[in-house]
């Protein structure tokens, strides 16, 4: 068990000031321009919470979190259980074990705007795999100008892109189960969804809300690979919450409601998280008994 | 229950084994019978394991057949033998109840659901645990899990055998033996064919009707313990069975003479050696101290309480001897004999019956 | 022992018919292996498709590329390459990557090392909301930093540095790091610690000499997850950068001159950059399906 020492602190000492030199003065920063508003000339006034008034009653900024949240479930709805069904036939040991393992961690390890790059060159319909094959039987398909076209990019981008680290959090949960668990439930004469039902699903479910929760935080804060391969268009179709937050911020230099944004954004997230992350110590409680 | 044969059976986990060596568990042919208590002995890696998966069908044998009750066996799955096994760590079903746990093999085979209440009613009392029955078998200790997995094997009331592979390894020792005389009590009531893998000889010797010695993937000898105690048919059986085990002596043999250590004596009767290697086997409990005989050194002495542990020294061998809790033991040099009938003769490690015991049988 | 029972009874009856008698092995009944094969292929095809077209790409001229469509290069080139990596302009971006992602790395391990012990050993005064507040810090979008960080690190004169990269990376790897080192110490038995301290050992000494090995695995799982972050991570690094210490996430942003993008550079450039990813997963292979449960399996 654990013991009290107050001492402790001492050791997260340097955690604590890097992070905070990191974390808390550019937070700050913002907290500072979302209470104020300027003409330029870096001459500041109190605005009081007008801003986040402007953001609240904003149709741009509700469209912008409705998009997200859209994109966010999607993806979470495919990749979660598509990680798990490659997981569960992925081979338990072995070469070709290894094999998939380097395979599939490769698009993990890939900067976000190649990714952007790679799939915004295979999606063209003049030089690109994926865009010929579809226009050559005759699917109308343009990334740059149709709605549908570009979700599906970006969504089969990021399932493309991430699908990967679900099934690899599960393959890791899957590889605790001891062989005697399988013999046990052949002797038992369960089915195959049995097995899955009530050996499998249970020794993944810590390591598939971590997925989860990662999934989520980083799906929610996207931007680079949207970016590179729709800018957020057609239209703002998928202007997701960072790109719009990018846009008014650096594009049209909006510091104060960019700033206000900026903390609502981040309030959301960390709700949404600190939810997911309840639920997760409990499990963890509940498995330690 | 039934009867079990293995017939021919070998098994290697080489795809093409050629030599002795490539084979984990070596031909044997056996008959295992009908509601006996077996205890499969053995170290580590001798097999035993191999043999129970391969009786319990989740291994497949490379080569020979299993029978139960004279029906091949060999080609079916583990759930079409119903047998049932309890592992080495307990395997519970986390999510569940432990009526559920009980009641699962059961509603896999589609039993009517009053039956399966009663039947999981009646094994939550055998195992004691009726009041539990509500409980999630997550967070269980230890023991109670592996009475759950117990509980699971004696819920389907017709299976063929129930097997035990090392099942009280992560018990408590004071709980061992209680659950060691649960599944005794469970045995004489209900009168399965049960086969127990261990490596603890005290656990095959109180739990088993027949106990079966494996050594280096080959069954080397199977027998009431009394039987393995007082004529082992391997050396290995010798040592392994015992505490302090069996001593062993390079002995040259030559009609009713034997000589040890330079030391000629009388063993009584004849044995039809073949010039191998030769040795004789005497059980502790069968040396004695003597004012001639084979001369030998006391080393030390290890009072256990009931008994005394005399180590002596004897042609370079240490030889351990048991005393009475009142004997006195002298200090260095002494002599001892063999008490009649505790000599074994081995040849090439196996044991040579003697002229006697030729005759008798 | 062994020659005894080479003579034993039965030893010398293998049986005699050994193939004919082999049974046909039945391992993987459980799954069907064709069924989880084909799942594998399609889905590994699904991954490497279109990296094998970046890959092509690269290996074209920017007139192949634009002219005729094809599924292999015609006429293979290294001209791409050889673009990239004798222009300083490109190959520095590398570099640059590739020390601000080695200085994230060190730092980030530095400071949670002690950090996730503390935790992992000890209650202290607002722990958990230390650690839940450590968290929340992964949980910040980088857009929402991008501006602030810039002001910040401009105002001290460390804007296009390399260690001002590193040090923006730190918010979301250090806590990171500290939760996975936590998840691994948490597995080490504090007995441990309680038997080197009776041995004499002083905390340092202890800490580098005998705990730091057993959890030498996390350890490793924890710098894999830093470099892939840091790696991979393109808005924070472009925005506190702009010449000397500008990564090579960046200097790709820039390919379009005024003839169009000369996309076979660019494929070139973005097949470079999955390489050190590579080549990190290889060397870390057998670690990998523990890496990934965080230790807390």
């Amino acid at each position: 068990m654990k013991t009290d020492n107050q001492k402790a602190w001492f050791l997260v000492l340097p955690v604590l000031v890097l992070v905070s030199f990191s974390a808390v003065i550019p937070l700050m920063t913002v907290v500072n321009y979302s209470v104020q508003d300027t003409f330029g000339n870096n001459v500041f006034f109190w605005a009081g919470l007008e801003w986040f008034d402007q953001m609240l009653r904003s149709e741009r900024m509700w469209n912008a979190l409705g998009r997200q949240l859209a994109f966010s479930s999607i993806i979470l709805a495919i990749e979660v259980p598509l990680g798990v069904f490659v997981a569960l036939n992925m081979p338990k040991k072995g070469v070709w074990a290894s094999v998939c393992l380097v395979l599939m961690s490769l698009p993990l390890l890939i900067p976000w705007n190649v990714v952007g790059t790679i799939w915004q060159i295979f999606g063209r319909v003049d030089i690109g795999l994926l865009g010929y094959a579809l226009d050559a039987i005759g699917i109308d398909y343009n990334y740059t100008q149709g709605f549908y076209a570009a979700w599906a990019t970006v969504i089969v981008m990021d399932v493309w892109h991430w699908t990967s680290l679900v099934a690899l959090l599960a393959y890791a949960g899957l590889q605790s189960i001891p062989d005697a668990y399988y013999q046990a439930a052949k002797i038992d004469q369960a089915s195959r969804w049995a097995v899955f039902r009530y050996i499998e699903l249970p020794k993944m479910l810590g390591v598939l809300m971590i997925a989860i929760l990662l999934r989520f935080m980083d799906s929610f804060m996207i931007y680079t690979e949207p970016f590179v391969v729709t800018g957020g268009g057609p239209g703002n179709a998928t202007t997701f919450l960072s790109i719009d937050l990018v846009k008014m911020a650096l594009g049209q230099f909006d510091l104060g409601p960019a700033a206000a944004f900026s903390l609502m954004y981040f309030l959301v997230i960390m709700v949404i998280s600190f939810v997911f992350y309840t639920v997760m110590t409990s499990l963890d409680k509940r498995d330690a008994k | 229950m039934a009867k079990i044969t293995l017939k021919n059976l070998a098994h290697s986990y080489l795809p093409n084994p050629s030599a002795e060596d490539d084979f984990a568990l070596k031909e044997m042919t056996h008959d295992w019978r009908d509601g006996e208590a077996y205890a499969l002995l053995g170290s580590s890696g001798c097999g035993k394991s191999t043999l129970l998966n391969i009786i319990s069908g989740l291994l497949r044998p490379s080569h020979g057949r299993v029978l139960f009750d004279g029906r091949d066996v060999t080609d079916q799955a583990t759930a079409e033998r119903n047998i049932a096994q309890v592992f080495q760590f307990p395997v519970v079903y986390d999510t569940m109840t432990v009526r559920e746990n009980l009641a699962f093999p059961l509603k896999n085979r589609g039993i009517a659901a009053a039956e399966i209440a009663e039947r999981v009613q009646r094994v939550g009392r055998m195992i004691g645990m009726e009041a539990t029955l509500n409980h999630k078998a997550r967070g269980l200790t230890a023991d109670a899990k592996q009475k759950i997995s117990l509980g699971r094997g004696m819920v389907r009331e017709d299976v063929n055998a129930l097997l035990f592979d090392e099942p009280l390894t992560v018990i408590d020792p004071h709980m061992k033996w209680e659950l060691r005389t649960q599944l005794k009590k469970l045995h004489q009531d209900f009168g399965h064919t049960m086969i127990y893998v261990t490596h603890d000889q005290t656990e095959a010797l109180t739990f088993a009707d027949r106990v079966v010695v494996m050594y280096d993937g080959r069954v080397v000898q199977i027998g009431t313990p009394q039987e393995l105690f007082e004529r082992p048919a391997h050396t290995f059986v010798g040592y392994f069975i015992g505490s302090p085990g069996m001593n062993l002596f390079d002995a040259s043999i030559d009609g009713t003479k034997a000589q040890i250590a330079g030391t000629q004596f009388d063993l009584g009767t004849t044995y039809a050696t073949n010039g191998g290697d030769t040795k004789i086997g005497v059980r502790p409990e069968y040396i004695r101290l003597a004012p001639k005989g084979l001369p030998a050194r006391v080393t030390r002495v290890e009072d256990v309480g009931r008994h005394k542990i005399i180590r002596l020294e004897l042609g370079g061998q240490e030889v351990s001897a048991i005393a009475g809790e009142g004997d006195t033991v002298p200090d260095g040099g002494t002599h001892v004999q063999f008490i009649e009938g505790g000599v074994n003769v081995y040849e090439d490690g196996w044991r040579v019956p003697s002229a006697k015991e030729k005759d008798a049988a | 022992m062994t020659d005894a029972t080479a003579q034993a009874p039965g030893a010398s009856s293998l049986p005699e018919d050994l193939t004919a008698e082999r049974n046909a092995s039945r391992v993987g009944r459980r799954f069907g292996p064709s069924g989880s094969a084909v799942v594998m292929v399609l889905y590994l095809l699904f991954l490497m498709l279109p990296i094998y077209w970046l890959l092509n790409m690269s290996l074209k001229t920017n007139n192949e590329i634009l002219g005729a469509f094809s599924l292999w290069p015609r006429n293979a080139t290294l001209q791409n390459y050889v673009t990239i990596l004798t222009d300083p302009s490109w190959y520095m971006g590398y570099v640059n990557s590739l020390i601000y992602v080695l200085m994230n790395t060190a730092i980030s391990l530095t400071v949670a090392l002690p950090a996730a012990y503390a935790f992992s050993r000890y209650n202290f005064m607002g722990d958990k909301h230390l650690f839940f507040w450590l968290l929340t810090n992964r949980m910040a979008p980088p857009a929402v930093f991008a501006l602030p960080f810039f002001q910040l690190y401009s105002s001290v004169g460390l804007f296009d540095t390399h260690i001002a990269v590193a040090l923006a990376h730190a918010l979301f790897n250090v806590p990171l790091a500290v939760w996975i080192l936590e998840g691994f110490m948490r597995g080490v038995p504090k007995e441990i610690d309680e038997t080197a301290y009776i041995d004499g050992y002083s905390f340092g000494r202890f800490f580098v000499k005998i705990f730091m090995p057993l959890i030498s695995s996390g350890i490793g799982v924890a710098a894999f997850f830093c470099f892939m972050f840091s790696w991979v991570e393109l808005l924070l690094s472009r925005t506190l950068t702009s010449v000397d210490a500008k990564p090579i996430a960046a200097t790709m942003t820039r390919t379009g001159g005024a003839g169009g993008i000369d996309w076979g550079v660019l494929a070139a450039a973005g097949v470079l950059t999955i390489i050190p990813g590579a080549l990190v997963v290889f060397f870390v292979r057998n670690y990998i399906a523990k890496g990934f449960a965080l230790g807390r399996v």
